[in-house]
């Protein structure tokens, strides 16, 4: 498939009602990622868990609706403000949007902008319930809160800009004939590696989990209490991200009707190869599957199948999901025991590693002269740019909203401590043995 | 250590900024941004490394 270079395009009535359709459907790979992070947690922490994803959710759209969209700005060809431009050896590097405030003159604009906005309002959601998973257990609900206002009213409106509304790095390929330009019409760079950097800066920040990491011997282990939220999750995460990438690709590539059922299908193939790859791993290093590192191949194959669903052919896209499945379940256990991340939710392979190799993925199974060259170049201003603000950001964060909750409120479980119930009333709560 | 290893992240993205502006020929180019990014890779292992040393200082 042949992937069209950003222009400005007007949307067909059929393609605005398919894509508006698909748009109401997306919600559901916020959902199945809520639920995978309850999921991958402690029981005493579920009920927190879930609440924070329904805040987080809404804290990011209220953030983005007064902030984001306007640095996001318009997408090609809308009216009004293409964003700021500076002139560098003599190339336009379009950095920042400037969409109207408080998303004035929305019910009026365009249909492919409305969409475009809805896209985003969505896409944010996702990106800022990332970290959340990361951070479960001893994150607490404010600083979550916090931490999504500031991810969806700088960072993500930042890249969105620069990789879906005409920013710099949409327009490398007219500007340096490197391919169609940086091509993410799913989000695996906006979203998904944004939210498994966002990850990364958390854990970094937040810490370990009290006992994981004893001074002697291996790091304990804390499986997650519900391996059927985890999987399920993943059903309904699949529905979400057959939507997103099909919209993405109408939106963003301006891919005719007759190419949408080849990007649904390879999202499904991506993340099959993922589950099987993940599966025979799993098999042969411990004997048996293991549900909820089968859960994350699955997942790192959509994170993956995010860029090159609507890019690539069906053989590419089940290669792409089969590598992602192998390198995950390595990866997060390299993470905990070589490299002492304690990343619950395993969003930072899921998420940030997967999304990259999706992303350079594209550039080596496009046909494009210099498209490659487009994806590293993107590679290095997610890397180079992005982590490093966002570890500022939320380093800078955690001195004003402190992160971390307190030891005590640890012992007893977030349920608890922030909410003074727990999920599982009814239930028994055993003492945590690792609790050292 | 892990902040240092933060500082060198953003030198290797303008690495790979100068690399488009400076080199119109593409092998040049390539060979410029590839660096660019192990540049970014070096930074990161050395925040890894300084993330580890904290986690071996903090243990209980």
């Amino acid at each position: 498939m042949t992937p069209i270079a950003p222009s400005p395009f007007v949307i067909s009535e059929t393609a605005f009602a398919l894509c508006l359709v698909l748009l109401l459907l997306a919600p559901l790979a916020i959902a199945g990622v809520a639920l995978i992070n309850t999921g991958l947690g402690r029981s005493r922490s579920a009920a927190q868990s879930l609440l924070g994803s329904l805040a987080i959710v809404a804290v990011a759209a209220i953030a983005f609706a007064l902030v984001g969209a306007t640095i996001t700005g318009n997408p090609l060809g809308a009216p009004g403000s293409t964003g700021h431009t500076f002139y560098l050896a003599g190339k336009p590097w379009n950095w920042l949007g400037a969409g109207p405030l408080l998303l004035r003159g929305f019910g009026s604009a365009p249909f492919q902008s409305q969409l475009a906005l809805l896209f985003e309002f969505l896409a944010v959601a996702l990106a800022a319930l990332i970290p959340w998973g990361s951070g479960t257990d001893r994150w607490r609900l404010t600083a979550g809160c916090a931490a999504a206002a500031v991810l969806a009213a700088t960072v993500f409106p930042l890249l969105a800009h620069w990789v879906w509304t005409g920013g710099w790095l949409s327009q490398l390929g007219v500007n340096f004939s490197l391919g169609a330009g940086f091509l993410d019409p799913g989000g695996a760079a906006t979203v998904h590696v944004l939210g498994g950097l966002s990850a990364l800066a958390v854990v970094w920040i937040a810490g370990s989990r009290r006992g994981k990491f004893p001074k002697e011997g291996f790091s304990t282990a804390m499986p997650g209490h519900n391996a059927v939220y985890v999987l399920f999750g993943c059903l309904l995460a699949l529905v979400g991200w057959l939507a997103f990438n099909v919209a993405g690709a109408i939106l963003w590539l301006h891919a005719p009707l007759a190419a949408l059922p080849v990007t649904a299908l390879n999202t499904l193939l991506s993340a099959s190869g993922a589950l099987a790859a993940t599966f025979a791993v799993t098999r042969i290093r411990f004997g048996k599957p293991d549900a909820s590192l089968c859960a994350n191949g699955w997942l790192s194959g959509l994170v993956a199948s995010s860029a090159a669903a609507g890019i690539v052919s069906p053989g590419p896209a089940l290669f792409i999901g089969f590598v992602a499945g192998i390198v995950t379940p390595l990866l997060v256990e390299l993470l905990e025991l070589a490299v002492s991340i304690d990343d619950p939710s395993g969003a930072i392979s899921v998420h940030a590693v997967a999304g990259l190799w999706g992303l350079l993925a594209v550039g080596i199974f496009a046909s494009q002269s210099g498209q490659l060259l487009a994806q590293l170049v993107g590679i290095a201003a997610l890397l180079g740019v992005i982590l490093p603000l966002v570890y500022l950001l939320f380093w800078l964060l955690n001195r004003v909203v402190p992160f971390r909750v307190d030891p005590d409120g640890e012992r007893i479980g977030m349920d608890l401590h922030e909410l003074g119930g727990g999920a599982y009333p009814e239930f028994v709560i055993h003492r945590d043995e690792s609790y050292r | 250590m892990k902040y240092a290893g933060l500082l060198v992240m953003p030198a290797g993205f303008f690495l790979t900024v100068a690399a488009l502006v400076l080199f119109p020929d593409p092998a040049l180019r390539a060979a410029f941004v590839l660096c660019g990014l192990a540049v970014e890779a070096l930074g990161l292992a050395v925040a890894v490394c300084g993330h580890m040393e904290a986690r071996g200082e903090s243990r209980p």
